[in-house]
């Protein structure tokens, strides 16, 4: 079988795109932003119920737009786009072919099969309204779990890809010994996939088969406990993923290298050994699971993924503050971030990112992981406002900051509207962070996740919630639909880039055939496919200082939710 | 774009021995072992044991 060896070398940075792989980067790129689009139009729909003083939609159509936003933003957007991540770190960095592109092209087009029939589950029939986590014996029509099945066959038939990819990369010797940190990061990101999506296969078939009539019930206990296995891994997947986007663009933009490869790829070590375990942090209230399992996947294994994420909090800083002291950048502590590339959305939005998932997200993480603190906030508002501080204001941001750099790298299009990319990570960073960090401020007081009226007004065991509460109810929807400005803004300016932009046309350009698959290394690509350490961890003293802030405001933080809980259960 | 002839930098590297945890991490193989057993064996083993370990009531 004749296998496609042709290559096109990006006269901007040297990175090398194999043919049939561009054109899977960029479909499953393409494809995560429609169902961005579609996730955020729902999102809007959310946020304007949530408002209590608005307060829009109808229970029912309520429970439906909530079912649509978690799915297309959680499942859809971000592992279609962790896809095109896959296949840019296996075959690009590596500068080899990409393995089986009619197998990739299956997987791709079950994915978009999958995400569809599940849309339709969920709008047409109008029958699946059971949330993201569809809880057995809450049950959906049969197409529901069967989008959801097709989709992660699709994935799971991608990540095989990707490590064939590095199996012919070995092969046909375009690397040797270690791959890039960037693809070591996909490497963990795929890894954790498997274990994800072979555990939705486990639940979610049997629940198919349940819709069907062919199994008689599913023991609703068994459903939470593997299905969390799923469902929280699926967002680590993300961490991993954004994480490699983190190292990517500190490359990209600053050449930097990491401080260490070591420690680099140990913490990513710790994601691929302990980071799904985190999963057992929703199962913390639940009955039928000892302590011994839940405080031994949570507060011990899950704390390695938490010194994971620390290690990679400081390393990504630190590498770039190394790159601009190395520049010239080396009056007093701050130069190198003073003087960084702030108009960069490329940057802006990865620092943002950075900054929001360590100080939002990580922190939230590790009390929803602590069996007696969870005790205060399970199934409240802050379990949505850590979720978005991790996968919105971590993730999404990160993704769309790299997108920054590969629609002229990629897509071949200049940017449309700099401007308006200029100001969108701020203004989407700003308005998560708002929401999010009020989200978890209600959560702590006790306002419960999901319910369409969390006043539960009229109803015979209703509650009397603080006016705090409905101020920080008020001053999170002003947060997300600031977000929701800021994620209209990405789309426009991707979408017309995109389809619209200015082409960016390179005198002489030609696909060129490589023997092998192989190609020379270009010194413009050269960070970001590299191996080596910068070897200088004493110059980042400034990093070091924002980790001291941080470790601070962790403690703090901790020890509050402590006293708190005191307050919550007196002892007497 | 060069060919396979061109490009073997990194060959005259591998003088000194890979350190065995290097190899480890340079085994995606292994590393999507070790990533799939272990939460296999102490979230859904583990817990599925604990749940079925429960009396069913009368």
């Amino acid at each position: 079988m004749a296998v496609n060896r042709m290559f096109r070398t990006c006269p901007t940075t040297g990175l090398k795109f194999h043919q049939p792989a561009e054109a899977l980067i960029r479909w499953n790129a393409v494809v995560g932003v429609v169902f961005l689009l579609v996730g955020g139009i729902l999102a809007l729909l959310v946020t304007l119920t949530r408002w209590q003083a608005v307060h829009l939609l109808p229970p029912d159509m309520f429970y439906m737009v909530l079912t649509g936003h978690g799915l297309n933003m959680l499942v859809f957007w971000i592992i279609f786009f962790e896809i095109a991540v896959l296949y840019f770190a296996g075959s690009t960095l590596l500068g080899c072919r990409l393995a089986t592109p009619k197998v990739a092209w299956a997987g791709f087009w079950l994915m978009v099969i999958g995400g569809l029939m599940n849309n339709y589950a969920v709008f047409i029939r109008g029958d699946s309204s059971v949330m993201f986590t569809s809880y057995a014996p809450m049950g959906a029509h049969w197409s529901f779990y069967l989008g959801l099945i097709l989709f992660a066959v699709g994935a799971l038939i991608a990540c095989f890809v990707f490590f064939g990819t590095l199996a012919v990369g070995k092969a046909e010797r375009t690397y040797n010994g270690s791959v890039p940190l960037v693809t070591f990061g996909a490497v963990t990101a795929a890894i954790i996939a498997v274990f994800t999506i072979a555990s939705g296969a486990i639940i979610l078939i049997p629940t198919f088969g349940w819709s069907i009539g062919m199994v008689p019930s599913i023991d609703s206990l068994m459903y939470r406990q593997i299905w969390w296995a799923f469902g929280h891994s699926s967002q680590q997947i993300n961490v991993s993923a954004h994480v490699a986007v983190w190292y990517a663009v500190a490359a990209i933009v600053f050449g930097a290298k990491p401080m260490s490869e070591k420690v680099s790829r140990t913490a990513f070590l710790l994601y691929i050994l302990f980071i799904t375990l985190a999963s057992a942090h929703h199962l913390l209230a639940d009955p039928g699971l000892t302590s011994k399992w839940k405080i031994l996947n949570t507060s011990y294994f899950l704390y390695l993924a938490v010194l994971a994420s620390m290690v990679h909090g400081l390393t990504v800083p630190g590498s770039i503050e190394v790159a601009q002291r190395a520049k010239g950048f080396n009056r007093g502590l701050f130069e190198w971030l003073r003087k960084a590339p702030w108009g960069n959305p490329a940057f802006s939005g990865v620092f943002i990112s950075l900054i929001g998932f360590g100080f939002l997200g990580g922190i939230s993480g590790v009390i929803l992981g602590t069996e007696q603190l969870n005790l205060i906030m399970h199934n409240t508002l802050y379990v949505p406002g850590h979720f978005h501080a991790t996968v919105v204001l971590g993730t999404s941001l990160a993704f769309m900051a790299i997108t920054y750099f590969l629609i002229p790298v990629l897509f071949r299009r200049e940017l449309a509207f700099p401007g308006v990319a200029k100001w969108q990570p701020y203004v989407f960073g700003l308005g998560m962070a708002i929401f999010s960090l009020f989200m978890m401020g209600a959560g702590t007081l006790g306002v419960p996740r999901r319910h369409w009226d969390v006043s539960f007004s009229g109803n015979p065991l209703g509650f009397e919630f603080p006016g705090t509460a409905w101020l920080m109810i008020g001053l999170l929807a002003i947060g997300g639909l600031l977000a929701i400005v800021g994620g209209a803004m990405y789309l426009l300016v991707t979408v017309y880039s995109v389809f619209l932009g200015k082409k960016i046309e390179t005198p002489g350009f030609q696909h060129v055939t490589a023997k092998a698959g192989m190609a020379a290394p270009a010194p413009a690509a050269a960070p970001l496919t590299g191996y080596g350490s910068s070897g200088h961890a004493a110059s980042a003293s400034g990093t070091f200082v924002l980790a001291m802030v941080f470790l601070v405001s962790f403690v703090l933080y901790y020890f509050i939710n402590w006293k708190y809980l005191s307050t919550v259960w007196p002892l007497r | 774009m060069a060919d396979q002839n061109q490009t073997n930098a990194y060959d005259d590297v591998y003088d000194e021995p890979v350190p065995i945890m290097q190899q480890i991490m340079d085994n995606p193989w292994i590393l999507l072992f070790l990533g799939v057993v272990i939460p296999t064996v102490l979230y859904l083993i583990w817990g599925v044991m604990e749940i079925i370990s429960i009396p069913v009531a009368p």
